[in-house]
């Protein structure tokens, strides 16, 4: 009942999750009580759990990094494209590179 | 702030799925039409659903030596306002319910309500109240508050449903043990997460952003009707 003490539990694991923890409480201080209710589904281990939970964050992460990435290029186009209609045409820079003027020796 | 599957008894369980029914129907309506008024902002709505999904999905480890995760709501509640959040929400609580047996099926209403609909709505409110601060410092309250709220509201479904010997109070201080302690430290880190998301956001799609209101909303730009609404 003390706040946060709830550290360990009988696999003597730390950082247990709050979710599991208010589980652990319920079950404790409330013994009669019984879940009515299965998962319908659920992870075969606890290796297949974090799997899983991992799965979630690269979705998340690969779509909040395409979704950035894309913002940030279009406003690249945007910007270059204002750039573009108020400078007049320039010239196309000359094609003469580093390499080409070694292949000349 | 998942309420596992079954963990709450079958006449609480219906009545948060009622609570919260309302909450969902109005939120995927409002989604909509934020796509036909604002076709820009799709990708926007979506870096708010996947910031949702990436942060709910990292558990981290706390100072009270057990771990818990954000929720990323407030980005989204600050951006297009909490209804079309308690959809995006409901979503993320479906996936790990269905898939992670996290949370569960018959605590959906429940967890939908804490974390899709508290949660948002206590972040918008501290953004519109906090309109003269510094932007960062109301993007930082909006996520942190968002989040907290979320654990709070859990703690008191709880408790409702188990009161226990000391009553209704003295379960739910020993809930908010629990859940809010462990959960202030991660709040602040989603604070600042989201201040730093968001200054990426502002510089990539600032024209978006604007047409939804979240930086002029005392302008007359496009969202005068939400101007009016808020102001009233």
């Amino acid at each position: 009942m003390v706040l946060g003490t709830r550290q360990s539990t009988g696999d003597g694991e730390t950082f247990i999750g709050t979710d599991s923890a208010a589980t652990t409480h319920i079950e404790e201080n409330h013994p009669g009580y019984t879940p009515w209710f299965q998962p319908i589904f659920e992870p075969s281990s606890g290796e297949v759990e974090s799997g899983l939970f991992a799965l979630q964050a690269a979705l998340g992460a690969g779509a909040l990094g395409f979704v950035l990435g894309t913002m940030r290029e279009r406003r690249r186009q945007r910007r270059s494209a204002a750039d573009d209609s108020s400078r007049p045409v320039s010239d196309p820079e000359p094609a003469c590179d580093a390499a080409e003027l070694q292949s000349r020796g | 702030m998942h309420i596992a599957e079954g963990f709450l008894p079958p006449l609480h369980a219906a009545a948060w799925t009622a609570v919260a029914a309302p909450f969902v129907i109005h939120g995927t309506r409002a989604i909509s039409r934020t796509i036909k008024e604002h076709p820009e902002a799709k990708l926007l709505l979506g870096a708010a659903g996947a910031f949702t999904f990436v942060l709910s999905a990292i558990k981290l480890p706390s100072v009270t030596g057990s771990s818990s995760h954000p929720t990323g709501t407030g980005l989204g509640a600050v951006i297009f306002r909490p209804p079309v959040m308690a959809a995006l929400g409901t979503i993320v609580l479906l996936f790990q319910a269905l898939l992670l047996a996290h949370g569960g099926l018959t605590t959906l209403g429940a967890n939908v309500f804490s974390m899709a609909v508290v949660g948002p709505w206590v972040g918008y409110a501290a953004f519109r109240l906090l309109g003269r601060a510094p932007f960062s410092v109301r993007i930082f309250a909006a996520m942190a508050l968002a989040n907290l709220a979320t654990y709070v509201m859990t703690a008191t479904q709880l408790a409702l449903a188990f009161p226990g010997q000391n009553g209704f109070v003295g379960a739910w201080s020993a809930f908010l043990g629990i859940f809010a302690i462990t959960q202030v430290p991660l709040a602040v880190i989603e604070g600042l997460v989201g201040v730093l998301i968001f200054k990426a956001l502002r510089s990539w799609a600032g024209p978006e952003l604007s047409a939804l209101g979240v930086f002029s909303r005392r302008r007359d730009h496009a969202g005068t009707k939400v101007d009016e609404a808020i102001h009233a």
